[in-house]
């Protein structure tokens, strides 16, 4: 479980996230959802230390973040990470971009010179399998179609066997029946290896189809949260519309 | 319609080019009259220079192999030297990058240490490691190696900083070390073009490397100096012959290699 609690966070004088709280369950899928520059990939960025935070505190699993960089690298292990532009290493092959979700877990020195164990190089492949790219394993990141990036990303971040996958709007850059297929594959992940998923997206029908909960996020603030089970899409154009100028 | 004064116009525009203009024609007028230019002095001098080169015909080769031991040992010096400065100035490069630097003392130290190191060149360099280990190649190296550690590190510097970040924060998101950051999102993304770099900074150093020996620090320089205070200029001809050739056939071999790199 996530508990965020009165999370503040400015970049130069401009208030992005303004004393937020909320909870995010364990194995359950939560979207943050909101227009552009609501504060979304800012509270993400929040969960895993990549943000520093000015005020507030955030613990997960009963563990308060730490701005230990030593203490906090050892959490980022657990917690994956996939991004709206893949951020893959384009020259590498993709078994090696696979491999850097390993990292971690090696030794710097013998990391430096690609030197991974067997069970990095199982674990890679096994879910390069699971992504449906181990065919791949030997082309350049670079080279593949977007969806195939973020299905190669979406094994890196598995590599890690992380209890939580962070996912910045990781359909954004896609069209929409290479989205679906990403998303399906995340809601299948998220059951089959039970970790927890937090996503932004800022698509409601989408939202409401892969999520369990909604969190709606506009000026740096919560807006309101919905259960998705049991809201209409409707309501939560509400998200939208609070601030209508700044969409 | 607006009806447009052009004269006016046109003398707005003139003062802003006048004084800058002036300023340049002093500048460099000045700067011919103190270098002692002068047409009569040049045009005088030329049957002068008619019995130098009718001197220096043809080449004299019987020392060739001596010549072309030096030449390798230039080759040699280039070689070393630039592949010492390819390793000194990875740390540098780092430290005096704005985004992997570990602290702003380190990141000042660095570039004050770059900006020394490439703002003297290489002969001076030179000249102070003959003092330091003696006359011979090893001076000339590590002369090479720093005034190109500079340069090189000034570059990977401007490399590590232009590097896409959407890359580091993916790596780092991993839960990697700043090294392994350093190794897997900002390496593959440089290493092309500082190979580039490095081609062409040895490239440079061969040039240096024939004329490092002048000041005593090995190479092919040596015999160039010893043979024009003996006046043997048969001998001169055929050692500046020698190092145009090797020179263009380096150059060759470097531009197929970066065409194959690029």
């Amino acid at each position: 479980m996530i508990q965020i609690k009165k999370v503040s966070k400015s970049y130069v004088g401009e208030v992005v996230l303004n004393s937020i709280s909320c909870r995010i369950e364990r194995d359950t899928s939560t979207v943050l959802l909101g227009p552009s520059g609501a504060g979304k990939s800012t509270l993400l960025r929040c969960i895993n230390g990549m943000v520093a935070i000015d005020s507030g505190e955030i613990v997960v699993d009963n563990m308060p973040l730490s701005s230990n960089l030593e203490k906090l690298r050892e959490f980022r292990k657990s917690i994956g990470m996939v991004f709206q532009q893949f951020n893959l290493i384009k020259r590498a092959s993709v078994l090696e971009n696979v491999l850097c979700g390993r990292l971690s877990y090696t030794p710097v020195l013998p990391s430096l010179f690609t030197k991974f164990t067997n069970i990095d190089y199982e674990l890679a492949c096994h879910y390069l399998d699971k992504v449906g790219l181990y065919d791949k394993r030997l082309q350049r990141a670079g080279q593949l179609s977007g969806g195939q990036q973020q299905r190669v990303s979406i094994a890196r971040a598995l590599a890690q066997q992380p209890k939580i996958l962070l996912a910045d709007e990781p359909v954004a850059s896609l069209d929409p029946k290479t989205s679906i297929s990403i998303l399906d594959l995340l809601r299948n992940i998220r059951e089959e290896e039970k970790i927890s998923l937090v996503l932004t997206l800022h698509n409601v029908d989408l939202a409401m189809k892969y999520s369990r909960k909604i969190i709606g996020l506009n000026r740096g603030r919560i807006i309101a949260q919905y259960d998705t089970s049991n809201t209409s899409a409707r309501e939560i154009d509400d998200v939208y519309n609070t601030y209508p100028e700044v969409c | 319609m607006t009806v447009y004064d052009i004269e006016k116009v046109r003398q707005e525009m003139a003062p802003q080019y006048l004084w800058p203009a002036v300023g340049l024609a002093i500048v460099v007028v000045l700067s011919f009259q103190q270098a002692d230019f002068s047409l009569m002095k040049l045009i005088n001098g030329l049957p002068e220079m008619a019995n130098f080169v009718s001197d220096a015909f043809p080449p004299d080769y019987s020392r060739l192999s001596e010549f072309l031991l030096s030449i390798l040992q230039t080759i040699e010096i280039s070689i070393a030297g630039t592949f010492l400065a390819i390793i000194l100035a990875v740390p540098i490069g780092i430290g005096a990058s704005g985004n992997f630097s570990p602290h702003p003392v380190i990141y000042w130290t660095c570039r004050t240490l770059l900006n020394l190191t490439r703002s003297v060149s290489e002969m001076i360099v030179a000249l102070i490691f003959v003092t330091a280990v003696g006359l011979g190649p090893f001076s000339g190296l590590l002369a090479l190696a720093v005034h190109s550690a500079g340069m090189l590190g000034k570059f990977y510097a401007e490399a590590i900083e232009n590097v896409n970040s959407g890359e580091i924060e993916a790596i780092k998101a991993t839960g990697a070390t700043t090294s392994q950051v350093l190794r897997y999102a900002v390496l593959p993304q440089i290493l092309p073009e500082i190979i580039t770099v490095i081609l062409f900074r040895w490239e440079t150093n061969i040039r240096s490397a024939t004329v490092l020996g002048m000041v005593g620090a090995g190479g092919i320089g040596f015999d160039l100096i010893t043979s024009i205070r003996l006046f043997q200029y048969q001998e001169t001809s055929a050692i500046i012959i020698l190092t145009l050739l090797t020179v263009a056939i380096i150059d060759q071999i470097n531009s197929r290699l970066r065409a194959h790199i690029i």
